[in-house]
């Protein structure tokens, strides 16, 4: 007996939309798994992890909060996977545009008015290309692999982050505590549903970007280029692309997008920084761009099923006594099924029984 | 061990299916020992597919394989290898960086020092006529000496069945004669060899038997002797071809569109062709061919002229204007286009369909696919619908991807793209590799027409037979230097042939 793949003559339509859904499944199914292992009735803690936490208003605004950084970014990797630069990097970039954005409330608290949130976007998004120009550069200059540079980036954006807060960026009247002064009202994102929840308009921001990205993609001769160069870089240069310029347009759009996601999550949520602004939602937005097929409108969708998973891991400590850790686990799994199950569009699967004349004829 | 008369090679009822396609289709043929057989047919016909199930490569769905009277299944190389089946591929499995020994210890089963190994192939090429030294790279060879290794290092192996794979599309005249002598005395020593070829004119003069195939089927067995190139391509192809309409004209006399002017580049990489002082002038109405085996500098030549490498900026000229430093945008947007040898991976996106394989060439130059900013996907479909029409495209669907258009019909749409709108200037490299014989009959009547309403065509092929066929004007490119331009009707095959050997072999 043996598992035969044969390729198909073109890639099948109803897999393309099937098999993200295949591979959620398997994922729940291998979840399952785990918490039976853990000790833990299945049901109930996937009932814990996914239905509980949109049962109720404010809990759906807490969705709304996580889901706006993984669309940002996630719409924003779209277009560097889709040009083949692997940029690993977005929590870095997130970091130090959550820090570029917060420059202005911590350094210049006086600074107050209608102009202030719109500089510290500006700001937070300048900081987040700047960020991912990095890797860009060594890439185009050197040839260096950018997934190791932009990855490695990462835990330096961390402790300069870390290192400020505790440090030149203290909030002086705050007991030591590391973390920077509390932003004022004006240097807020304000709320949508104040009396529902907390959820506040970075979600609007992240649904308007997403679509801008997705009509750059798909309308315009930019798009087509991306596309190109990621797909065969031979034809790209016979079409007259430069690739050196894309590899810094598709680092800095992705940077931008998350130095956004880095200031709304500051601006947004929290209101200070902190030693960490993010609980891992660069790199769970590498996750959220190939669940969502590498199109930004899917990342919308997969950007709200993986927050879901963050607020499952952090309700479940409580109601099933399960560590948190576990989100990061299902978070994995579902990685690795989706793309697992993508062999489902361009191959189709058979068991083949017996010697070779007993299987004939199409498949 | 067999006694005279039977069989070396029976092959009952093989099929090889790909999905729903039969690559090959309850195929059988028999091959006598010392036995010269040809395996005839189109590109695509299936002829591959089969012979590498015979050296282990891939397994057949249906059907037997009987060697030497023995029911056999041949489970991978080794196990042909063993069985004394022995394979000169089309392209070389050749490790350029190694030396030709040990290329050749590769293949041979583990035992032999790299010593043994050498000087018994230095002694065996050279009984045979094709000599060899051991210690030579690879990349130092020139293509005809490394087919010898590759003959060598099957030959080591004391092969009952040798099967070549196109051996002549990478050798000159000179060379194939060269190789039909080897072949002719190891059929005298009882080897029997298949002999894999779409070239009618040699299977006519080298093999004794022919099976020809078509669409994955046997549709005929000959003796080729007894037949014409005419009535076998008849059976290979199914239907006439289309003989191309002979042109008069005069060389050299209309106007010059485009010049290169001492163009020397250096390779890329270390495996590349240097171009040193090619210089050359085509003119309006004019059909210039540059002959020459691969590997040459054809392909430096054409990324030169496209704009994919820049040069000085003189080096090249269009219409007068210097564009070494333009990029092949600013090139198609004066008038010039260009179709490369790569179908898919080059001039296409495999993965693309073909109204975005459309706006990938004409995205600078045709208004409506873009202005800019956006692109419209309505506009691409509308000229892809176009080209499909005038160029009879052949297809599945109304838009489908580029890879599943069979090279021929790939081959129509990707000339028809660059053609389309009323092109000055037309560098082709290789316009009819891979192509049935049907695609490629319309390919050059359509270059013959483009040359007829004024412009200026180049065209780079491996391919003698269609040069002299197409062409006004012919010169070799050997080494990366171009000979001078000689009218096509001044010369023959034999002269040009010698002008592609280098002279340094």
């Amino acid at each position: 007996m043996k598992l035969e793949l044969s390729k198909r003559s073109a890639p099948s339509i109803v897999m393309t939309y099937l098999s993200p859904l295949i591979g959620l499944s398997l994922a729940l199914v291998a979840g399952a798994i785990m918490f039976m292992f853990l000790g833990k009735p299945p049901l109930q803690a996937l009932y814990a992890y996914f239905i509980e936490p949109i049962s109720e208003l404010w809990s759906v605004h807490e969705l709304l909060i996580k889901a706006a950084p993984l669309i940002l970014m996630g719409a924003g990797l779209c277009v560097c996977y889709q040009s083949n630069n692997w940029n690993i990097g977005a929590e870095g970039q997130m970091i130090i545009g959550g820090m570029a954005g917060s420059a202005l409330p911590v350094m210049f608290p006086e600074f107050s008015g209608p102009l202030v949130l719109p500089l510290m976007i500006v700001f937070g998004m300048l900081g987040g290309m700047l960020y991912a120009a990095i890797p860009a550069l060594l890439k185009t200059r050197f040839k260096t692999n950018e997934i190791l540079t932009s990855l490695m980036l990462v835990y330096v954006a961390q402790m300069i982050l870390d290192w400020t807060v505790r440090g030149p960026w203290r909030n002086p009247e705050g007991l030591n505590f590391p973390e920077t002064r509390r932003f004022d009202a004006f240097a807020r994102i304000p709320e949508m549903l104040p009396a529902d929840g907390r959820a506040n308009f970075g979600f609007i921001i992240a649904i308007v970007v997403a679509i801008l990205i997705w009509v750059l993609m798909s309308k315009t001769l930019k798009g087509f280029q991306v596309k190109v160069i990621g797909a065969s870089p031979r034809a790209a240069k016979f079409a007259g692309f430069d690739a050196k310029h894309m590899v810094f347009f598709a680092f800095m759009l992705a940077g931008a997008t998350a130095g956004l996601a880095g200031t709304i999550e500051v601006a947004g949520a929290t209101g200070q920084l902190l030693p960490t602004i993010s609980p891992g939602y660069g790199f769970t937005a590498i996750i959220v761009a190939f669940l969502g097929r590498l199109n930004p409108i899917g990342a919308i969708v997969a950007g709200l099923v993986l927050a879901l998973t963050f607020l499952g891991g952090e309700a479940a400590q409580i109601t099933i006594g399960v560590s948190d850790k576990a989100a990061r686990v299902f978070q994995g799994l579902i990685l690795f099924f989706v793309l697992a199950c993508d062999t489902l569009i361009l191959y189709r699967v058979r068991l083949i029984f017996g010697d070779k004349t007993a299987a004939k004829g199409a498949a | 061990m067999l006694s005279d008369g039977a069989v070396l090679l029976k092959l009952e009822g093989i099929s090889k299916y790909y999905g729903s396609f039969k690559a090959n289709d309850q195929i059988s043929l028999e091959i006598l020992p010392g036995e010269i057989h040809a395996l005839l047919g189109e590109n695509g016909a299936g002829k591959s597919t089969l012979v590498k199930m015979l050296y282990g490569s891939l397994q057949p769905d249906e059907g037997q394989i009987h060697w030497e009277g023995n029911a056999v299944n041949i489970n991978n190389p080794a196990e042909a290898r063993e069985l004394g089946v022995g394979m000169v591929f089309q392209h070389f499995s050749l490790f350029n960086a190694l030396t030709v020994a040990e290329n050749v210890a590769l293949a041979l089963p583990p035992g032999k020092s790299l010593k043994q190994v050498s000087q018994e192939l230095e002694e065996i090429s050279s009984s045979y006529g094709l000599p060899l030294q051991a210690n030579a790279r690879i990349h130092d060879l020139s293509v005809g000496e490394r087919q010898r290794v590759e003959i060598v290092r099957c030959l080591l192996q004391h092969p009952k069945l040798i099967i070549l794979d196109e051996p002549t599309s990478v050798l000159t005249p000179q060379e194939s004669e060269d190789l039909f002598k080897v072949l002719r005395r190891l059929s005298d020593e009882g080897k029997a060899i298949l002999y894999i070829s779409h070239k009618l004119s040699e299977v006519q003069s080298l093999c004794q038997e022919a099976t020809i195939l078509r669409h994955g089927q046997v549709v005929g067995e000959c003796v080729p002797g007894d037949e014409t190139p005419i009535s076998l391509a008849k059976m290979m192809v199914g239907s006439d071809i289309h003989e191309l309409s002979p042109r008069e004209v005069a060389v050299a006399e209309g106007e010059v569109v485009l010049k290169v002017s001492n163009l020397t580049l250096d390779g890329e990489t270390g495996f590349d062709t240097r171009l040193q002082n090619v210089s050359f002038t085509l003119h309006r109405g004019e059909i210039s061919g540059v002959a020459g085996i691969a590997g040459n500098g054809q392909n430096e030549l054409f990324d030169a002229i496209s704009g994919e490498r820049l040069s000085e900026p003189s080096a090249v000229e269009i219409n007068g204007e210097p564009v070494g430093q333009k990029g092949i945008l600013q090139r198609r947007q004066l008038g010039a286009m260009y179709i490369s040898e790569e179908r898919l991976g080059h001039a296409a996106v495999p993965e693309f369909s073909l109204s975005e394989n459309v706006i990938l060439t004409r995205h600078g130059i045709e208004n409506n696919l873009s202005d800019g900013l956006f692109v419209s996907r309505k506009s691409a479909r509308d000229v892809k619908d176009q080209i499909v029409e005038k160029f009879d495209v052949r297809k599945g669907t109304a838009d489908p991807l580029a890879q599943s258009l069979s090279g021929g019909n790939l081959q129509k749409f990707v000339l028809g793209r660059e053609v389309m709108g009323d092109a000055d200037i037309i560098i082709v490299n290789q316009p009819t590799w891979g192509v049935d014989a049907g695609s490629a009959a319309h390919i050059r009547q359509t270059l013959v027409d483009l040359a007829e309403t004024g412009a200026a065509i180049l065209v780079i092929s491996q391919d003698l037979d269609e040069l002299f066929e197409v062409t006004d004007a012919i010169a070799t490119l050997t080494e990366g230097q171009l000979s001078e331009f000689v009218p096509t009707r001044s010369t023959n095959r034999q002269q040009v042939g010698l002008q592609m050997t280098s002279d340094a072999h």
